[in-house]
């Protein structure tokens, strides 16, 4: 893929609390609020929590505010304006661990749709002066700018993820964070395979587990919120997929909220493009 | 962070910048310049990062554009997801189980009461009492704090049952829902909403004796009203000066204008006049169709004519819909029988489709063009917070000279505050408020 400048990563920042009462802080970028909304909809376990850390930074839930240092920075939304990338790379700066959080953080996310498109061609789309606005020709994860130290996926991320996320934390262990396909999670349910079943397109083979099957659960396809697991045959799926439905069709499927992830990413370039490109893509390093 | 506040006054001049507004779902700030007294610029900026959402959509089939726009918003997910849904089935003409018509009824009010009780209870409420969140507000209110994020997670059970999960729900589909729901299921929240019920009537009181600054606002207010229920999926577009139009018509009335210093296209009447949508608005000009046991509520307030004008009592609205919200989700519980199908059967094709709901924040209004493959050819997305984003400026215009006799703190605190009352949602607009205080040459 083509690559924008890159920015310099942050160094690792100091400790900045006690390990027994980390100092953590939670920014966001472009996103829709949803996997900080996460932690306030931990609503039996909030306070609990609160009372085991110090949560220096959190705009939407406190008027407190700090500029660091972090123990733990959680970050949510992807990167996509010049000011994005040197706040990322100053907030990296001051985080002792960076911890990206949702599909837009660890993958770009829906926004990232637009880096297959003309960025000129999307601005007009949207605002009548493009010129008052400002953003990168590309909506990109946060692992593209500094180095991140681990990732809670999905979209939104799992509430249950998260609080196990934060139990290991303060307890001082290596939080479980299953990297397995959606079908386990299907089977261990009892839900009837929706792919084999109903011949219903199921992006569940490719993807991480962590929401719980919910989508079969529902009675229809995974599309994908937690992206790609670990060497996910996505070729071979999507060959399986082509049986019953046009190349772009098959590509639409990947094209969802973990799209710009490299081996869903792989799939729409194979497949003539995500929908809706009017303009073809432009080899451009323009940011 | 944001400690570059800074205020002087002499003579009723007065420049506040808080540049970085918290408690609000986004990002923004607040100018505010006043000289000799006047008010000469009252502007709240969205700097929230452009993500193009009418842009995304286009060349995708309806029922992934129900997926995509939920996206928008975290908090506020289900209000994109109906407006999108009932637009292209009012398009494409689907009738609808009547069913599926309460079951989606039942989404909304588990969103209402999700969204209300974040914004009340987490949001709003610690600036009444003075806490810079409900965390710190809950070592002197644990009780309040855990009462209120009881509320919140019935919301999201809510949420949760038909939905599948409280953020970004997965089983909305054209034609209904992706799977049908057994009466067991769904009658399975009844206690957690009774519990609901009674902490939402307590919040009432709560909050209708809050001390409040006095402020009367003059300005238009803009709602839904539908003759037999308390709006949300559907009704018209009724103002406070006499408006009467059909929800697919929005844009005979109103219009988006970008201006130089918001991310988030501003909405205004089609005469140039801001006007204001939300809870005040719909309990100003719906009140009359809420729910027996939310009407009592209300009454017994004494309040619902300070609702209509004064931006600060907009808590007491949120708390009247809080209980009309539960109210509504146990009666349709109650009434619950299964559709026949999960969804309605329907065909893609070319039609132009328009509709507009009431979201948590305020009326929201989509239009789609879809082309001769059923695909998303052009979209309109107009969320409630960049249509109250003009009256907002106008209300923060005429409050300001208000403050100019207080101390910075607590001019600073009263103008947040005020911003807050709207309970915007920047992430929808496009994102947060930042306020800093300058001096004037």
């Amino acid at each position: 893929m083509e690559t924008q400048a890159p920015i310099t990563p942050g160094r690792r920042g100091p400790r900045a609390g006690t390990p027994q009462r980390p100092r953590i802080g939670i920014v966001k970028f472009a996103s829709c609020d949803g996997c900080q909304l996460t932690l306030l909809d931990l609503e039996d376990e909030l306070l609990a929590i609160a009372a085991r850390v110090d949560l220096v930074e959190f705009a939407e839930a406190t008027s407190h505010r700090s500029a660091g240092p972090f123990d733990v920075l959680f970050v949510e939304g992807s990167i996509s304006t010049p000011e994005q990338a040197e706040d990322i790379a100053r907030l990296r700066a001051v985080s002792h661990r960076l911890v990206t959080i949702g599909a837009c953080a660890t993958a770009g996310g829906i926004q990232a749709i637009r880096n297959w498109f003309d960025h000129e061609e999307v601005r007009a789309v949207v605002y009548p002066q493009p010129g008052y606005v400002d953003s990168l020709a590309q909506a990109r994860p946060v692992a593209d700018f500094v180095a991140v130290d681990a990732e809670l996926r999905g979209c939104p991320i799992s509430p249950a993820q998260l609080r196990e996320f934060l139990v290991a934390l303060v307890t001082g262990r290596r939080p479980q964070l299953p990297d397995e396909a959606v079908c386990l999670e299907c089977k261990r349910r009892g839900v009837v395979c929706v792919a084999v079943a109903q011949g219903i397109p199921c992006l569940g083979p490719v993807t991480r587990t962590g929401c719980g099957a919910l989508c079969p659960a529902y009675g229809r396809g995974c599309y994908g919120c937690f992206g790609p697991r670990e060497s996910a045959n996505t070729a071979s799926l999507a060959k399986w997929l082509s049986d019953d439905r046009s190349a772009s069709d098959v590509g639409r499927l990947f094209a969802g909220f973990t799209a710009w992830s490299p081996p869903f990413r792989a799939m729409i370039d194979a497949h003539g493009g995500p929908p809706g490109q009017v303009i073809p893509v432009k080899e451009t390093n323009d940011a | 962070m944001h400690d570059t506040d800074t205020l002087t006054e002499s003579s009723g001049d007065l420049a506040v910048d808080i540049a970085g507004l918290t408690r609000v779902e986004g990002e923004g700030s607040l100018r505010l310049k006043v000289r000799n007294g006047v008010v000469e610029q009252a502007r709240l900026e969205i700097f929230e990062a452009p993500r193009y959402f009418e842009r995304l959509v286009v060349g995708r089939t309806p029922d992934e554009v129900i997926d995509i726009v939920a996206r928008i918003c975290g908090i506020c997910p289900v209000a994109y997801q109906m407006t999108a849904v009932h637009a292209f089935e009012h398009g494409l003409g689907i009738e609808i189980d009547p069913a599926v018509r309460a079951l989606r009824r039942l989404l909304y009010c588990g969103e209402w009461i999700e969204s209300h009780a974040l914004h009340v209870y987490l949001l709003h409420l610690p600036d009444f009492l003075g806490y810079p969140s409900a965390l710190d507000m809950a070592h002197d209110y644990r009780a309040a704090v855990e009462a209120g994020l009881t509320l919140k997670r019935a919301g999201n059970k809510l949420v949760e049952m038909i939905g599948g999960r409280a953020i970004h729900p997965v089983s909305v589909r054209v034609g209904g829902f992706s799977r049908s729901f057994r009466r067991t299921e769904v009658s399975a929240l009844r206690e957690t909403l009774t519990a609901a019920l009674g902490i939402a009537l307590q919040t009432v009181d709560l909050v209708a004796g809050l001390d409040t600054p006095e402020f009367e606002r003059d300005g238009r207010l803009v709602a839904l009203k539908h003759p037999h229920e308390y709006p949300m999926n559907e009704g018209r577009i009724v103002s406070s000066d006499g408006l009467d139009l059909a929800l697919t018509d929005w844009r005979s009335e109103f219009a988006e204008q970008q201006v130089p210093w918001s991310n988030a296209l501003q909405s205004r009447g089609r005469d140039g006049r801001p006007y204001l949508l939300g809870p005040s608005s719909r309990i100003t000009l719906a009140g009359d169709q809420l729910h027996p046991t939310a009407a009592a509520a209300l009454a017994r307030t004494g309040l619902a004519g300070e609702i209509a004008r004064n931006p600060y009592r907009s808590i007491v609205a949120r708390a009247v819909e809080l209980v009309d919200a539960a109210a509504e989700a146990l009666d349709i519980i109650e009434a619950y029988q299964p559709p026949a199908e999960a969804a309605t059967r329907w065909r893609p094709g070319p039609c132009s489709a328009a509709w507009a709901t009431e979201a948590p924040r305020g009326l929201i209004f989509h239009a789609y063009e879809l082309d001769e493959q059923g695909l998303v050819a052009h979209a309109q997305i107009v969320p409630p917070t960049s249509q109250n984003q003009a009256a907002i400026e106008a209300d923060l215009a005429a409050f300001a000279p208000r403050v100019l006799h207080l101390s910075h703190d607590e001019a600073t605190l009263r103008i947040e505050q005020l911003v807050r009352s709207y309970d915007p949602c920047i992430s929808c607009a496009t994102h947060f408020l930042d306020l800093r205080v300058e001096n004037l040459p």
